[in-house]
């Protein structure tokens, strides 16, 4: 069965999941099936299969799995949304079939994704420019406190989801071109005495400022973390230049700490580019001095930008009455959990979860975008909500696994960087709706509501079949075979 | 750097392993802590969606709540009404979204929303069957309940009256009473609440309050000293008056001094010096075993919400519950000294009569009959359930006997009823230093085989009242209603 066609039969449980979904909601809903489950499961596999129809002329070589796996998923977020407030799920599917669109016109317009290292400079500016877009005067909007959206008149959007491509594409060309010469193994054997003094004195400092300024556990661990993985590279004498631009992003990303203050989309942004920092150089100890960095930095920063320290706070003890009744205060995230506590294993079922309080007020904030994964729970269970976790595991593990397969640095380091964003993008929302990390505004991939969202997923989508194509088109014409 | 690549995968895998794990913390594991956060008001609302189960009185036709529909479509709640206004706002108290449940709305609960477990809720949902409250028949009878009220009218006390056999409590009154209608109305809620309320109208006297028994108390005193077999009904007794006890002279009521009686007629007349000298001969020890076999030292084991009754027994000046160490002459006729007063609730004073009504036999009190189901199934039938086996049937025996005997002939003859004999004993504790009575009376009927025990009590009676005037007859009405109702 040749690729494509496995994609194809891949989009069947699709379209049965949209009409069983929709049935279950207007079921709940109305007591009633109406023919219109039918007419939404056959228009969304229509346009799946013109989808899949397109990437089968285009890229007949790309990863059979990644295009129903992010059908799966926006099918499974249209039915939630739809179960949430029919007219959001209207304007969702818009979105889905103009996000449907832009896919094919990304496929059409880039045969070859190595155009874009030709660009690499101006798609980073264009990158900072999108960040910064929220902060501007009249276009920019203050969301919950953060810098994330704009408005255009009655389109708003929201345009850290495009940044976030733009700033891997840079990366991922920059770090194909540095990474080389940014860790060169220098190693030459020291002498044990030498090894000790490298070591042991940092270690020694390290001792002193702990008894001295009596660190609190979470910052002696960070200190300490960062101590050595200084000392590790170090001891590599990599070349200082080149790090000049990579201390650029790491300012960046404070700066974007303070900008558009949100540790969301700053942890999505940073995370990403760290992980393609240990890919293209293999050197944990910078990954390590990054980390810490940033996380020192952020706390430090997390002082300054009040609203950072509150969403904090709330993340702490969110059932503390006065944050839990204080405006923009820990009712959300208190709210999620008890969401989620109603769900138990099994769920509520579909269209059974308490949204709405009899005075038409609604119980969840923000169930559509931010929650959404909490109503998961709530109608799913524990193993509705971990079979779409599973789900996004598996959209990641192919798009590692096109990474893996990519045959130059480019597209190896594009692929990474794409599903690096993507799964903590899922890792940011879910763990902040859990509780793992405190709660930010960043929307839950192809599944929550929003137009930009769904238009960038679509695109990186686009990309990471692009590069997959290529990847596996040269395997097969090499003969080497074993493909999946 | 394919390498990397699985490592970073590696990674991804460990962190939605995070999502996973506290995904199921707060859906499996923490759950149930936080449905039950004060914060979390879901639960209420979600019941407020489905109809609560009917609460009907033991006639089974009787309303005593309804849930009844406000609003239209999405938007509609159920809001519970009370037909009988506050005749049953006591026993069965209220269920709000404002200020949640009490009594027996809140103990039945889990029945009245159709609350199931997980895997219950799963079967219910394949049967496609909406969620639906059962309905909760009461023990309660309707006009007896009624009765009751009107006879406490505008005083403050309790009337209770169980079926010895069954347990099943057949009257729970207790003025003065609130309208559960408007309790959720946040003025009227506050206003119940202030401190300063002393009607304290919210309190369900029969199960709640602690008051002194008096002379009822003598009838434990009694089981314990026959059962123990230190005496008989015909052993004979000093009731001189005054007597030394605990080093303090102890008198009689109005100061009659009695000679040598038999410890029938001491119950009869409520000789204090008699069961003073008894107590102290049983001793603390076995008084205190005898009062827990009647249910003393603990919550009443009835299905109601346990934080919304108190336990009887001794109490020390701080209100702690002692076994030993007290005035055990003084406890024994139902009064006690600085290192302890016996303090009792109305509902343990009927279980007193019943339990010596049921050949000694205490049956679990009970204020539901049986759960039925909205297709008329019986869900539950609330078998009678047996607590203790307080004393011998054949002190239980003698026991009736001496108790009739106080009404046939002593302090109680204004419970008698014509053509039904009636066993029972009168109580008159001083309080508030002499300047008032709480009056009781505690009995049974008919004496050849008992099917109602009862307790009556009356609170902040003048000088001058005393249980066999002023609570006999009350008890009189409630049983001959309850005898000709069934």
């Amino acid at each position: 069965m040749s690729a494509r066609t496995r994609e194809l039969f891949g989009l069947l449980p699709v379209s049965l999941l949209v009409c069983a979904g929709f049935a279950a909601v207007l079921v709940a809903q109305s007591q009633e099936v109406s023919d219109l489950t039918v007419t939404y499961g056959a228009v969304f596999l229509g346009l799946c299969v013109a989808g899949h129809v397109f990437i089968r002329l285009r890229l007949p070589d790309a990863d059979p799995y990644l295009y129903p796996l992010a059908a799966l998923l926006a099918a499974f977020g249209l039915v939630m949304i739809y179960r949430i407030d029919a007219e959001l799920a209207r304007e969702q599917a818009q979105w889905f079939v103009i996000g449907l669109v832009l896919f094919c016109a990304t496929i059409y317009l880039l045969p070859d994704h190595h155009v874009l290292e030709r660009y690499r400079y101006t798609i980073a500016a264009v990158g900072i420019a999108l960040l910064v877009l929220p902060r501007l005067p009249i276009i920019g909007a203050q969301v919950n406190g953060a810098f994330l959206a704009v408005k255009l008149g009655p389109i708003q959007f929201q345009p850290a989801e495009f940044a976030k491509l733009a700033i891997i594409v840079f990366l991922a060309s920059y770090l194909r071109d540095t990474r080389e010469v940014l860790v060169r193994a220098r190693l030459t054997p020291l002498t044990p005495v030498a090894t000790g003094l490298l070591y042991g004195i940092p270690a020694a400092l390290f001792v002193l400022v702990l008894v001295a300024l009596d660190l609190e556990p979470a910052v002696a661990v960070l200190l300490g973390i960062f101590t050595l993985s200084v000392v590790t590279l170090v001891r590599e004498r990599p070349s200082l230049k080149h790090f000049g631009p990579l201390l650029l992003i790491w300012g960046a990303a404070m700066l974007m700490l303070v900008v558009i203050r949100d540790l969301g989309s700053s942890l999505m942004f940073f995370g990403a580019f760290l992980a393609l920092l240990y890919v293209a150089t293999a050197r944990l100890s910078i990954v390590g001095v990054g980390a810490t960095l940033f996380f020192g930095g952020a706390a430090l920063l997390a002082g300054a930008v009040g609203h950072v320290q509150s969403r904090i706070d709330t993340w702490l003890d969110p059932f503390d009455r006065e944050l839990y009744e204080a405006p923009g205060g820990s009712f959300q995230i208190a709210q999620s959990l008890f969401a989620q506590a109603d769900g138990g294993l099994f769920g509520q079922g579909f269209g059974q979860a308490l949204l709405e309080l009899p005075d038409g007020a609604r119980i969840i904030p923000a169930a559509h975008t931010d929650l959404i994964y909490a109503v998961i729970t709530d109608e799913l269970g524990l193993f509705g909500a971990s079979g779409l976790i599973l789900v996004y595991l598996l959209f990641v593990a192919r798009g590692f696994k096109t990474a893996l397969l990519a045959s130059d640095g480019f597209s190896k380091l594009l692929a990474t960087g794409l599903t690096a964003v993507f799964a903590l993008q899922v890792f940011v929302i879910v763990g902040g709706v859990t509780k793992v990390i405190p709660l930010t505004g960043v929307t839950l991939p192809f599944v929550s509501y929003g137009g930009s969202s769904i238009l960038a997923n679509m695109v990186l989508l686009a990309l990471l079949l692009i590069v997959s194509d290529h990847g596996r088109r040269d395997r097969v014409r090499a003969g080497t075979g074993g493909l999946v | 750097m394919n390498r990397q690549i699985l490592h970073l995968f590696a990674l991804t895998l460990v962190l939605f392993g995070v999502l996973i794990a506290f995904t199921s913390r707060w859906s499996v594991f923490e759950a149930e802590s936080l449905n039950d956060n004060a914060l979390n008001r879901r639960g209420l609302l979600e019941q407020q969606k489905a109809p609560r189960g009917l609460i009907l009185a033991r006639d089974g036709r009787t309303v005593i709540a309804q849930s009844d529909p406000v609003g239209r479509g999405e938007a509609r709640v159920y809001v519970r009404r009370y037909p009988e206004g506050s005749t049953f706002g006591h026993p069965v108290g209220y269920s709000y979204i404002t200020i949640g449940e009490s009594a027996l709305e809140r103990s039945r609960n889990d029945a009245l929303t159709g609350d199931l477990d997980e895997f219950g809720t799963i079967f219910r949902e394949l049967q496609s069957r909406a969620r639906e409250g059962d309905d909760v028949v009461t023990a309660l009878d309707p006009d007896a309940q009624r009765q009751a009220i009107d006879l406490l009218a505008d005083r403050k006390g309790s009337i209770v009256a169980l079926e010895p056999a069954t347990g099943r409590v057949r009257v729970s009154a207790s003025t003065p009473g609130y309208d559960p209608n408007t309790v959720d109305d946040p003025a009227v809620f506050a206003a119940l609440n202030d401190p300063d309320n002393t009607e304290r109208e919210l309190v369900n006297r029969a199960v709640q309050t602690n008051y002194p028994p008096g002379s009822t108390f003598k009838v434990v005193t009694a089981a314990a000293a026959l059962d123990s077999g230190e005496v008989t009904p015909d052993s004979i007794l000093d009731g001189s008056s005054p007597q030394e006890v605990s080093g303090v002279p102890l008198a009689n009521a109005g100061g009659v001094s009695y000679g040598p009686v038999t410890l029938t007629t001491a119950l009869t007349n409520s000789v204090n010096t008699v069961f003073a000298r008894l107590g102290e001969q049983v001793g603390e020890r076995t008084l205190v075993e005898y009062m827990e076999r009647f249910g003393f030292y603990q919550d009443p084991q009835l299905d109601y919400p346990e934080d919304e009754m108190t336990a009887s027994g001794v109490r020390n000046a701080d209100g702690r519950l002692v076994t030993s160490g007290f005035d055990v002459g003084r406890v024994a006729i139902g009064q006690g000294g600085a290192e302890g007063q016996i303090q009792v609730t109305p509902l343990q004073m009927a279980e007193v009569a019943a339990a010596v009504a049921n050949g000694g036999k205490l049956i679990r009190p009970r204020l539901t009959e049986r759960i039925v189901a909205k297709d008329g199934r019986v869900e539950e039938d609330i078998e009678p359930a047996q607590q203790s086996q307080v004393m011998k049937p054949r002190t239980a025996q003698q026991l009736t006997e001496m108790m009739a005997s106080v009404v046939n002939e002593g302090t109680g003859t204004a419970a008698a009823l014509s053509g039904v004999s009636v066993a029972g004993k009168t109580g008159t504790a001083e309080v508030s230093n002499g300047l008032a009575n709480q009056v009781w009376f505690i009995g049974f009927a008919p004496v050849e085989s008992p099917r109602y025990a009862i307790a009556v009590t009356l609170e902040d009676q003048p000088v001058g009242s005393s249980g066999g005037v002023d609570a006999a007859p009350l008890a009189a009405q409630v049983l001959q209603t309850l005898l000709e109702g069934s």
